[in-house]
C-alpha cells in the first residue's frame, strides 16, 4: 500500500475509533450472552434492550451496517481496507454486531451485481437499516449437496410467477419477512439452466413455515412450504433461467462468511486451555492430562495457522495478486477445526460436558453441550466438507472429473 | 488465540520474489535431486558440495542474515527462508542451518564483538563451516545437557558426548552447549563455547543418516578452552540457546515447506497423468479428497512459516510460539505429504529410482531434527502456560 493511502487509513481508523467510543452504548460493548442478544431486525424487530435498538439506529444512519455498499443504497461506500479497519475497531472495543442479516451478508452483494436499479432501490436501503429480515430458500428435501436438482416450481402466469414446492433448512423462515429463493422455471432444460432466483414476500398467501428440532435441541431452521404462491415477475433477480449464476455468487459470499465467523468465534470464546486448567488441574504448571494437553496444543496451533492463512489470503488480495486458494479451503478447515474444538471442550468437561436439562450441570456446561452437538452441522451446512474437497480438487488442483 | 502479534505482511515483496527467482534458478540448475544422489552414491564424507556452498555464498546466501559490519548482506530471515524453501524443493544439502542459523546465530546473538569479528566474516564468505553441538539423547531435548564444563585455570575443561550434530563432520569449529551448573534438564547453568574441531580431546565420528546427509557424534574428552571461548557469561546461555533453537526450528520449517510443496506438486502431476481402469487416477474421489486435504495442510504450513520468519526479523515476542507452531506443523505436514505421495504413486513410489522416497526420508529426518511435532506441541503448551 502506498504511504498516502496508509496515512488516510490511519486517519480513518482514528475517526472511526472516536465515533465508536462516543456512539456505541456501553451495554453494547459487553459480550453477547446468548443468541437471544442477537439483533436480526425485520418488520417486527426484537431487541434485547433499548441500547440495542439505539445502536442499530446509529450504525444504520452511518451506513455502517453495510459499510461497503454505495451510499445511495444504504451503505457507507467504504473501501475494503476501510471496512476492515471498521471491523477491527469494533472488535477492539468489543462492540456487539449491531445487525445480523442474511440480507446484508449474502443477498446484498448479489443484488448489487445482478439486481435491477428498481430492485436495488426497493430492497437494499431497508435491508441495511435492518427493516427487512431475509431467509435463504435454497435446499430442498431431495436437493442438498446436489442443489441444482431442486424442484420447487415457478410458472409464469400473467405478470406473476406461481410457486409450488418445499424448501428445507431455511434459517429463520418462521421469522423472516422475505426469502431469496431458487425455483425451477424450466423443467425440460439441463438442471443448471432451468433455475431462477426469486424474491418472495413471506406474507404472501400460500407460504408457511415449520421449525426443525436438531440433536442440539430447538433450532432456527425451518421447513418452508409454497402452495400456489403468487410472486410479481418484477421480483426475479437476473435473467429468467439464469438464476444458477446468481445462486453460486451468493454461495461464495456465504462460504466466506462462515469461515470468517468461525475465525472470529475463536477469539471470543474462553481458550480451551484455560477451561482445561479448571477441570483437569495442573501438575507443576502443566495440565494434568498429558494426552488432552497434546490435543489442545494441536488445536491451538491449527487455529493459529488457520487465522494466519486467512490473514495471508486477505493480504494477497489487497496486494492485488490473485489469491492462491479458494474460500472452500477456509470453509472446510474452519468448520472441521470448530468441530474438533467442541469435541475437546466436552471431553475436557467430562461427565459434566454430557449432561442434559434437569441435571445438576451449570448453564455454561449445558451451553457447551449444545454447541458441541450443533457444531456437527458446521461441516454439512453451506456445502459439506466433501463438497469443498471436490471443489478444491477440481478448481485449485485441476484434477480431472 | 490471536494470530500472532507481528503485524507484518505475509505476502512476499517484489525483492523477496526476485531472491526466490535467483535461488530457484541456481538450485534447480546446480543442485537438483540428482546432486544429492551423486553425493550419496559417492558416499561423500561431507554430505554437501563445498563448491556449491561457495557459489551460494557468492549469491549472498551465507551472509544474508548478518549485518554488513561482519561482512553480511543485512537482509533477514524472510529472505533466507525463501532460499531455504527453494533448497527444500530439490533436497539440496547445504550448511545453511548448521553454520548460518545455529552456530553462526549463537555467535551473532551471544558473542562479543571480537568473537563476531573472529568468526562471522568467514561464515558470510562461505569459507567457514561451523556446527552446534547440542543434543545428547536419541530425541531432541532443549535442556537435557549433561556435558560439563568445569572451571580450570584460565578457562574450562569440557567433557561429554553430543549426538546428531548437523554438519559436525567437517565443521571447522563447534559451538558446544555445556553445563557449568545445575542438573540435567535445568534451564539454568548452561554455557556456550566455541571449540575448534582440531582441539586436543575432540573426537568427531561421522554418522550418516537415512536422508543421505551427515550428522556427527562428537566426544569432548576433557577439552580445555580459554575463557575467551565462552559466548556470553557461562551459566546464563539459555536465553541465547532458546533464540538460536527457535530460529533453527523456523529455518528448518522453511526448508521442509519447500520439500512438502515439491512432493505435493509432483504427486498432483502424477495423479493427472497416470492412468488405470482407462482413466487418470486423479479422477478417483478417494485420491482427490486426500490431495485436497494435503493442499490445505500445506497452505497452513506456508502461512505459519512466513509469519515465523517475519517475526524473527521484527524481533517480536511471538517468535517462540510461532517457532513451535511452525516446526510442529511443517514436521507433521511434510511427513504426511511425503507418505501420501508414496501411497498415491503406488509401487513406483517405493523404488529408489523415483525421487519421492528421498522426500519421505528427508521429511522424517528433518522432522526429528530440532524437535518433532510432539516436542513442539509440548513447548507450545508450556509457552502458553499449560
Ligand atoms: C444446521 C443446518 C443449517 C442449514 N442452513 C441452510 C440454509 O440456511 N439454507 C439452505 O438453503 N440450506 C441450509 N442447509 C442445508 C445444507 O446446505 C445441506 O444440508 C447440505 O448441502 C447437504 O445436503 P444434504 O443434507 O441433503 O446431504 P446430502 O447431499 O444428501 O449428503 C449426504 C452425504 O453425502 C455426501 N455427498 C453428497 N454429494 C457428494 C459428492 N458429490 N461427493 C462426495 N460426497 C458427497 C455429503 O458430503 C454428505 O456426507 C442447512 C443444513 C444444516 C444441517
Amino acid at each position: 500500500m502506498d504511504p498516502e493511502r496508509r496515512g488516510d487509513l490511519e486517519e480513518f481508523r482514528a475517526s472511526t475509533r472516536a465515533w465508536l467510543e462516543a456512539h456505541c452504548p456501553s451495554a453494547m460493548r459487553t459480550p453477547a450472552r446468548s443468541a437471544d442478544d442477537d439483533v436480526w431486525g425485520g418488520r417486527a424487530p426484537v431487541f434485547p434492550n433499548e441500547d440495542a435498538r439505539v445502536w442499530l439506529e446509529r450504525m444504520a444512519a452511518k451506513g455502517w451496517t453495510a459499510p461497503t455498499w454505495p451510499r445511495e443504497y444504504g451503505g457507507a461506500g467504504l473501501s475494503r481496507d476501510e471496512a476492515r479497519v471498521l471491523d477491527e475497531e469494533q472488535r477492539r472495543l468489543g462492540c456487539r454486531m449491531a445487525l445480523k442479516s442474511f440480507g446484508v451478508w449474502m443477498l446484498g452483494p448479489v443484488l448489487l451485481e445482478y439486481g435491477t436499479e428498481e430492485q436495488k432501490r426497493t430492497f437494499l436501503p431497508p435491508t441495511a437499516r435492518g427493516e427487512i429480515r431475509w431467509c435463504q430458500g435454497y435446499s430442498e428435501p431431495s436437493a442438498g449437496s446436489d442443489l441444482a436438482s431442486l424442484q420447487t416450481r415457478a410458472v409464469l402466469d400473467g405478470d406473476s410467477y406461481v410457486v409450488d414446492g418445499q424448501k428445507v433448512w431455511t434459517s429463520h423462515a418462521d421469522k423472516a419477512d422475505w426469502m431469496f429463493c431458487l425455483v425451477r422455471t424450466d423443467a425440460a432444460a439441463p438442471k443448471h439452466e432451468g433455475i431462477s432466483f426469486l424474491l418472495i414476500d413471506m406474507r404472501s398467501p400460500g407460504v408457511s413455515a415449520r421449525p426443525i428440532r436438531l440433536i442440539s435441541g430447538a433450532s432456527p431452521f425451518c421447513e418452508a412450504f409454497f402452495d400456489g404462491v403468487r410472486v410479481p415477475a418484477s421480483q426475479l433477480v437476473g435473467t429468467l433461467n439464469g438464476g444458477w449464476k446468481v445462486a453460486k455468487a451468493l454461495l461464495e459470499h456465504e462460504r466466506a462468511l462462515i469461515s470468517k465467523m468461525r475465525d472470529a468465534a475463536f477469539g471470543e470464546d474462553e481458550p480451551l486451555e484455560s477451561v482445561a486448567k479448571r477441570y483437569l488441574g495442573t501438575d507443576d504448571g502443566v495440565l494434568a492430562d498429558a494426552l488432552l494437553r497434546d490435543r489442545i496444543a494441536q488445536a491451538g496451533m491449527d487455529s493459529l495457522c488457520n487465522s494466519l492463512t486467512l490473514r495471508r489470503s486477505a493480504e494477497t488480495m489487497r496486494a492485488g495478486r490473485p489469491p492462491g486458494h479458494e474460500t472452500s479451503m477456509f470453509k472446510l478447515y474452519g468448520t472441521e477445526l470448530n468441530k474438533r474444538r467442541f469435541e475437546l471442550l466436552v471431553e475436557i468437561e467430562g461427565y459434566r460436558g454430557v449432561g442434559a436439562e434437569g441435571s445438576d450441570v451449570s448453564a455454561e456446561e449445558l451451553a457447551s453441550t449444545r454447541a458441541w452437538l450443533r457444531s456437527r452441522a458446521n461441516s454439512i451446512e453451506g456445502g459439506s466438507s466433501e463438497i469443498q474437497l471436490n471443489i478444491i480438487a477440481r478448481r485449485v488442483l485441476g484434477l480431472p472429473e | 488465540m490471536s494470530a500472532g502479534n507481528t503485524p507484518v505482511s505475509l505476502v512476499l515483496t517484489e525483492d523477496q520474489e526476485s531472491i526466490r527467482r535467483v535461488a530457484r534458478d541456481y538450485v534447480q540448475r546446480s543442485m537438483p535431486t540428482t546432486h544429492l544422489r551423486a553425493l550419496r552414491d559417492a558416499d561423500d564424507a561431507l554430505g554437501y558440495a563445498p563448491a556449491c556452498w561457495s557459489e551460494l555464498a557468492g549469491l549472498g546466501v551465507a551472509g544474508m542474515v548478518f549485518p554488513e559490519s561482519v561482512g553480511g548482506v543485512g537482509l533477514g530471515f524472510a529472505e533466507l527462508g525463501v532460499v531455504l524453501e527453494e533448497c527444500g524443493r530439490t533436497l539440496a544439502p547445504t550448511p545453511i542451518v548448521s553454520t548460518v542459523v545455529l552456530a553462526g546465530g549463537a555467535i551473532a546473538l551471544g558473542g562479543s564483538e571480537a568473537q563476531r569479528q573472529q568468526w562471522l566474516p568467514g561464515v558470510c564468505a562461505g569459507e567457514r563451516v561451523l556446527a552446534l553441538a547440542h543434543d545428547e539423547g536419541t530425541r531432541h531435548a532443549r535442556y537435557r545437557v549433561a556435558t560439563r564444563a568445569e572451571p580450570v585455570a584460565g578457562g574450562f575443561r569440557i567433557t561429554g558426548e553430543k549426538t546428531f550434530v548437523l554438519d559436525g563432520h567437517g565443521a571447522e569449529a563447534l559451538v558446544v552447549v555445556a553445563r557449568v551448573d545445575g542438573a540435567v534438564g535445568d534451564r539454568t547453568g548452561l554455557a556456550l563455547f566455541v571449540v575448534p574441531a582440531s582441539s586436543p580431546g575432540v573426537a568427531v565420528t561421522r554418522t550418516p543418516t537415512v536422508d543421505s546427509r551427515n550428522v556427527a557424534r562428537v566426544r569432548f574428552d576433557g577439552v580445555v578452552v580459554g575463557v575467551d571461548a565462552a559466548l556470553g557469561a557461562p551459566g546464563d546461555a539459555a536465553d541465547v540457546l532458546d533464540r538460536v533453537l527457535d530460529r533453527g526450528a523456523i529455518a528448518l520449517g522453511a526448508e521442509m515447506l519447500g520439500g512438502a510443496l515439491e512432493a505435493f506438486e509432483r504427486t498432483v502431476a502424477y495423479l493427472k497423468t497416470r492412468k488405470q481402469f482407462g482413466v487418470p487416477i486423479g479422477s478417483f474421489q478417494a485420491l482427490k479428497h486426500r490431495a485436497a486435504q494435503l493442499f490445505c495442510e500445506v497452505e497452513l504450513s506456508r502461512s505459519v512459516v512466513l509469519a515465523a520468519l517475519r517475526a524473527i526479523d521484527a524481533g517480536g515476542p511471538d517468535v517462540p510460539v510461532l517457532a513451535a507452531a511452525a516446526k510442529a506443523r511443517t514436521s507433521d505436514t511434510f511427513v504426511r505429504v511425503a507418505a501420501e505421495a508414496i501411497q498415491m504413486h503406488g509401487g513406483i513410489g517405493v523404488t529408489d529410482e523415483l525421487d519421492i522416497g528421498l522426500f519421505y526420508k528427508r521429511a522424517k529426518v528433518a522432522a526429528m531434527t530440532l524437535g518433532d511435532g510432539a516436542h513442539h506441541r509440548d513447548r507450545f503448551a508450556r509457552l502458553h502456560g499449560y
